[in-house]
């Protein structure tokens, strides 16, 4: 019997048991679909948490004042001023921290903000040009202050961009703050918000300004050194750097009464991670449960119908077929219900994959692995199990086969 | 007993079938069971032979072994002088492909085809080219024209087993094995069907026919016996 004949019978035996073909590449198309889908949304959630603690910097430290301890009490972190502007340019020392690649002091304090058609309360940050790093922020508009303008003490304020809206202006407009006037010269680009704090809602100034006029204090002290490290590789040596030399200009041998806290983002980021890792997993088990079940529907239609086809498989062997073109015959037909299945499945996943950011509002990113994987399992259990009972039953003699019930 | 070689075109009756001393053992230790005892048989080319018996008596057994869908525990089975009790599954299928055409007391139709896809089954396993004017021909023989794209379920019991013999018809066999093929009709069905089988044997077919029916066996020009077994010739009807 010839493969172009073989393919034919093949084709007839699927068109001659609609139901169950159809039956059985449904039980495929669903298990592909929803391995695709389930793993997708997973993924997607997975990016989101990821890119949210990327725009936090993961190779972000932060200095904070304290702990201080005054008659046998101690505070806690930002209970006193400790650092300051010295701290700041040692940090900013190549050989000192060769792993520091930015350092911005921060003040910060709660200003009124005045356009000429509204008036906005907010967060006022003093800072320096290294701000922009140390935070991974960028502008969509405009320009951020240089060292040169902190130096002058210039009167110019960058806005976080639900600010600027609040505010209703855009770069080269005025903004009074605390009663001065100041020139608008750039827009940041929206971050989203970090658990309670809005990352678009700030106005940041240089920190000479801020000191002069909105946080009051010594010019020398800064509440908070942001540092950023060369790369999240870096970031524990950066950490050793900074921490080995805020001992040493403060004059402190033993760490544990060190007046300084670093904290780092990464922490927060191995954290979400692992969280991520959870919910992957959690999806994955999802997927692979109704793969599962896709694939006991295949199974059991095809065992199904294997009394029907054992009869069948009698009265073929008795009008002269082999062992081999039987299992050739179910072969193609196990294989085309598999492919048709896991083709559609694939289409259905893609299309779910469109549908359900629109209907759901819920991300879902595809990717090769799971298509991959959930195709081949689906086609290996639709092969195996339309298969194995066949062979089976090629292998049995004629009359055995025909008597089947 | 050697057969004696058929010079080419020589005008004598060929021996399909020739059975010596087969037996056909079940089971084993105290449980075996012979089902067929020692049997000797020989059908010549053009023979209309007909095996009674009751249920149990081993005929079926026997249609097996001559359908070459069961081999013999013990003798010797040539037919038209080829060994077949050496023979391997491949070899097996290729002469019941080529040589038999069976006609089985269910029809074993494939319900999901129709008459004339049902009939042109066994073309498929060899090489045959306009097998659908081949099945057409077939089923017209036993005046199925009209019903060449029914399912089997929208045929009569008697139209079924007549395109069941179409299907043994359309390899043009040596020999066509019918068991028990009015077990399942109604007389007048019955009678059809036989009538269709004497047709084929005035015709030249060689036919065996399996039954446990004497009015059945009755159509055949030979009828032997079986019980427990074992093999005796009855008188010719």
């Amino acid at each position: 019997m010839n493969l172009l004949r073989t393919f034919d019978t093949g084709m007839r035996g699927l068109l001659g048991h609609r139901l169950r073909s159809i039956l059985t590449t449904l039980g495929i198309l669903f298990g592909v679909a929803a391995v695709i889908c389930t793993v997708g949304i997973g993924t997607a959630s997975a990016d989101s948490v990821n890119s949210r603690i990327a725009a936090l910097g993961t190779n972000l430290l932060t200095v904070s004042p304290g702990s201080t301890t005054s008659s046998g009490v101690r505070g806690g972190s930002d209970s006193a001023n400790t650092l300051t502007m010295d701290d700041v340019s040692g940090l900013a020392d190549k050989q000192d921290a060769p792993d520091v690649a930015a350092v911005a002091p921060v003040v910060s304090g709660t200003a009124s903000l005045v356009s000429t058609s509204s008036n906005w309360s907010t967060t006022v940050q003093g800072s320096t040009p290294g701000w922009l790093t140390t935070n991974a922020r960028t502008l969509s508009a405009g320009v951020f202050f240089t060292q040169q303008q902190v130096d002058k003490h210039a009167q110019v304020v960058v806005l976080g961009v639900t600010t600027a809206s609040q505010l209703g202006v855009t770069v080269g407009s005025q903004v009074s703050i605390s009663g001065a006037p100041y020139d608008v010269i750039g827009v940041l680009t929206s971050t989203g918000s970090t658990g309670f704090t809005n990352n678009d809602d700030l106005a940041v100034v240089p920190i000479t300004t801020a000191q002069d006029q909105i946080t009051g204090g010594s010019p020398d002290s800064v509440q908070r050194i942001l540092l950023s490290a060369t790369s999240s590789a870096t970031i524990g040596s950066a950490y050793l750097e900074a921490d080995q030399l805020l001992l040493q200009t403060h004059h402190i041998t033993n760490t544990a009464a060190a007046d300084f806290t670093i904290t780092s983002a990464s922490t927060l980021a191995t954290t979400a991670a692992s969280v991520t890792t959870t919910l992957t997993i959690l999806l994955a088990s999802v997927a692979a449960i109704s793969l599962l079940v896709g694939g006991i529907g295949v199974m059991n239609i095809m065992l199904v119908s294997v009394t029907e086809r054992t009869q069948e498989i009698g009265l073929r062997k008795a009008l002269g077929a082999t062992p081999r073109d039987l299992l050739r015959q179910f072969l193609i037909e196990a294989a085309t219900l598999s492919f048709v299945g896991g083709v559609l499945g694939v289409g259905a996943g893609l299309l779910a994959g469109l549908l359900v950011p629109r209907l759901a509002g819920i991300a879902v990113t595809i990717t090769a692995t799971p298509v991959i994987i959930s195709v081949c399992v689906a086609a290996g259990v639709g092969l195996i199990f339309g298969v194995y009972p066949a062979a089976r039953a090629a292998r049995l003699a004629p009359i055995a086969a025909l008597r089947a019930e | 007993m050697v057969a004696a070689p058929v010079a080419p075109g020589a005008d004598v009756t060929a021996e399909i079938i020739r059975l010596v001393d087969v037996s056909r053992v079940y089971g084993s230790g105290d449980a075996t069971v012979h089902a067929v005892d020692n049997v000797s048989l020989a059908v010549n080319e053009g023979d209309f032979l007909a095996v009674m018996g009751p249920s149990g008596s081993g005929k079926s057994t026997l249609m097996h072994i001559l359908g070459c869908l069961d081999v013999p525990t013990s003798g010797e089975y040539r037919f038209a002088g080829e060994d077949v009790s050496r023979m391997n599954e491949r070899e097996l299928a290729s002469i019941r492909n080529r040589r038999i055409g069976f006609v089985f007391q269910q029809f074993h139709l494939l319900s999901s085809m129709s008459a004339w896809r049902n009939v042109e089954l066994p073309l498929l396993y060899r090489a045959a080219r306009d097998r659908k004017q081949m099945a057409l021909n077939a089923l017209a023989q036993v005046g199925l024209t009209g019903r060449v794209q029914h399912r089997p379920n929208q045929l009569s019991g008697g139209q079924q087993q007549r395109v069941a013999i179409a299907r043994a018809l359309v390899t043009d066999p040596t020999m066509i094995l019918a068991d028990e093929p009015t077990g399942n009709l109604d007389s007048r069905a019955s009678r059809e069907v036989l009538e269709i089988l004497t047709g084929l044997n005035k015709s030249g077919h060689t036919i065996v026919l399996i039954t446990h029916d004497p009015n059945v066996a009755g159509v055949a020009e030979r009828v032997v016996e079986m019980a427990d077994g074992r093999l005796r010739d009855r008188v010719a009807a």
